[in-house]
């Protein structure tokens, strides 16, 4: 079962490689999408799901990813279908391919107990979403494809080489030398200290530069402003979060040889810095889509402080990583939308949109307001119990300086994306045929709606999933 | 046998240093050839007893890193016509004193960790560490697309080193994802150099500057 979520995706890609006809294939990616949606909630339904002996188990923490993951990409098969259709005269080929084989990758990279397999899997994620950056095949797009790709797979070069420590720390501890997690975790009093502490900072650094944490964000502007809006909701809702549940079952193995402290500390650092990093370029930002990709730095650096704050922060994290991934689906969307309509995604020409595209622009002002943390959005309650986490754990420098930076970026983002929405277009804003149609905004209709619904009522099944996988991350501490 | 493992290290440690010395594009994806099929020799000897496993990955190794890449990039050089790397960031002799900085570095934070009986001694962890930071000088410093790459393959061969380490614990498939998301990370780069040649009439990633705040 655990096999076969990761092999029916790869399946379909090779159907998407086979179909002849480029008007038929993007048919494929949301029957495709549906599938993988249902194969991920069957498999929620089911106590225990593993595969290869013991090396694919879908844990707690996996449950969570997966489900958001695949609803994600259910949504953005939906908005794929009708995207791809606008540009009949490309070929789609490798772009479907493309997107199969990545969601593929990213179900066993939240299934992948064993590290090494977990490292090959996040690699692939790379190459598979390179072709997908580069599709709108311009300059700037080359630019930015070429800087994710060599930058993505430094940093995982690095997080090889920390996979290495951490197997050595073991060597050195006099034990057998496995990535397996359940042995590391088992093992994990008497891993060898510095082997392991340099093994986490390495590892951090590494997949920290997938996740796009500051200072490693600085492929995360170039990529998120120039991919096509379905690809960068992909890697800031999909990806990003797979990045971080790698880190997270390191942090695991940390806190098991009973020394967290180290690790929360340099989660803690981190994620203040990608804050204040975010709310610096956020200010003042015309290009709406670079906007995005520092919102993402943003809420990466909240997800790895939630975790360093543990306690209640360790569930709050967890509800933030729902919630930021469902947001940031609404925002990249509508503001896909909003920059094809205007054919420029800077706020120099793009302004009135609630006039040229009303429910985008609606759907946009809605995404700002649901990712800044406002009530009643999902996002408020997540941020909020990180808050109350750090207070009631004495961090009163910690939770004042992320309160502030929270203001700082709600001023700054609000200023931007007020002017695209507001006001009239402006008479040499250059004007293209595109409007609003049902593929391009029932995507984030739904995403919004279930942000608002996680902000005023979180279901039982949704709140075991969250409760879950915060319990499993804390349990042996 | 360790005499001869350390011999080999050694020399991939110079070749480290002809790599940040040079400005022939050809020279330096030799040079990487050359490190890569001494890997391939070094993943033999690492093992202590002979099988077919270890001689699988040392040839698939030595075929890839050594052969199959350096062919993809010595064809990515001829398509785009350029033999020389031009004003690199900072010059071949600071370059080169980096790497000396970056080679004692590497040596003194070895030394700091406590090794494993049986790699006491051995050059292994400095030399692994010391090839890494090379290859993070070399992706920093050059300019030209293809010596980025060369970069980060001598980044790789770096980790591949400190692999050698930690035979028993990284299993056969693993390693053999690791040789193929190489190749294929390196194929598509490939791709891209060709596409920076087209659209830029040069592959001068300094030419790389639409995006900036």
């Amino acid at each position: 079962m655990a096999v076969a979520l990761v092999l029916v995706p790869l399946l379909f890609a090779l159907a998407a490689l086979a179909i002849p006809s480029n008007r038929l294939r993007p048919w494929l990616v949301p029957v495709g999408g549906s599938v993988h949606l249902v194969l991920v909630l069957w498999a929620l339904t089911q106590p225990h799901v593993s595969g290869l002996g013991g090396w694919l188990v879908v844990d707690s923490v996996a449950r969570l990813v997966l489900a958001l993951t695949s609803v994600l990409f259910f949504l953005c098969s939906i908005y794929a279908r009708g995207y791809l259709a606008l540009y009949p005269d490309r070929s789609n080929r490798i772009f479907c391919a493309c997107m199969f084989a990545f969601i593929a990758m990213l179900t066993l990279i939240a299934e992948a107990q064993h590290l090494g397999l977990m490292w090959v899997a996040i690699e692939t994620t790379t190459l598979a979403s390179a072709p997908m950056l580069y599709f709108q095949r311009s300059p700037r797009s080359l630019e930015a494809t070429w800087k994710y790709l060599l930058i993505g797979s430094v940093g995982i070069a690095l997080a090889l080489l920390g996979s290495l420590f951490l197997a050595y720390s073991e060597l050195r501890g006099g034990l057998q030398p496995s990535l397996l997690l359940g042995d590391l975790i088992a093992d994990a009093p008497r891993l060898s200290k510095p082997w392991l502490r340099s093994a986490f900072v390495i590892l951090f650094v590494g997949y920290g530069t997938k996740m796009g944490l500051a200072p490693m964000h600085t492929w995360k502007p170039d990529a998120y402003g120039e991919a096509p809006g379905l690809v960068g909701t992909l890697l800031a809702g999909g990806l990003t979060n797979c990045a971080f549940l790698a880190i997270l079952r390191f942090y695991k193995i940390c806190s098991a040889s009973g020394d967290p402290r180290f690790a929360q500390e340099l989660m803690i650092v981190v994620g203040l810095f990608s804050m204040a990093v975010a709310g610096v370029f956020m200010a003042r930002q015309k290009d709406f889509k670079r906007m995005l990709a520092y919102s993402s730095v943003e809420h990466m650096g909240i997800l790895v402080l939630g975790v360093g704050i543990g306690g209640a922060g360790v569930f709050g994290s967890m509800l933030h990583m729902l919630n930021n991934g469902l947001a940031k689906g609404v925002l990249f969307l509508s503001a896909a939308n909003i920059h094809r309509a205007y054919a420029s995604k800077t706020t120099d020409e793009v302004r009135g949109a609630l006039h040229r595209l009303p429910v985008s622009a609606a759907l946009l002002l809605a995404g700002f307001f649901a990712i800044t943390g406002s009530p009643p959005f999902g996002l408020f309650l997540s941020e909020f119990t990180i808050l109350s986490a750090a207070i009631s754990g004495a961090h009163y420098a910690i939770a004042g300086v992320f309160l502030l930076l929270l203001v700082v970026i709600f001023t700054g983002m609000g200023a931007t994306v007020l002017t695209v929405v507001q006001g009239k277009p402006s008479p040499n804003a250059s004007a293209t045929t595109l409007r609003d149609d049902f593929s391009s905004v029932m995507p984030g209709i739904v995403l919004i709606g279930l942000v608002l619904m996680l902000g005023v009522y979180i279901p039982g099944p949704v709140n075991a999933l969250v409760r879950d996988a915060a319990l499993a991350l804390e349990a042996g501490r | 046998m360790s005499d001869a493992v350390d011999a080999l290290l050694v020399t991939v440690l110079l070749l480290n240093f002809f790599v940040l010395g040079t400005s022939r594009l050809r020279a330096v994806i030799n040079a990487t050839a050359l490190q890569g099929i001494l890997l391939g020799v070094l993943a033999v000897l690492a093992h202590h007893e002979f099988s077919v496993r270890p001689i699988l990955i040392a040839l698939g190794a030595a075929s890839i890193k050594g052969f199959v890449i350096p062919w993809l990039l010595l064809r990515a050089m001829r398509d785009v016509a350029i033999r020389r790397e031009v004003e690199p960031f900072i010059g071949y002799i600071p370059s080169l004193f980096a790497g000396a900085v970056a080679t004692g570095l590497a040596i003194v934070f070895a030394a700091t960790l406590p090794l494993a009986d049986e790699h006491v001694g051995s050059l292994l962890v400095p030399a692994s560490l010391a090839t890494v930071l090379t290859g993070f000088i070399v992706l920093t410093t050059r300019r030209k697309a293809i010596t980025q790459v060369a970069g980060y393959l001598i980044l790789e061969n770096g980790i591949f080193i400190m692999g050698l380490t930690l035979v028993e614990a990284i299993p056969f498939l693993v390693e053999v994802g690791v040789l193929l998301d190489l190749l294929v990370g390196i194929f598509i780069m490939g791709i891209m150099i060709y596409q920076i040649n087209r659209e830029f009439a040069s592959l001068d990633t300094a030419q790389l500057t639409h995006l900036r705040e």
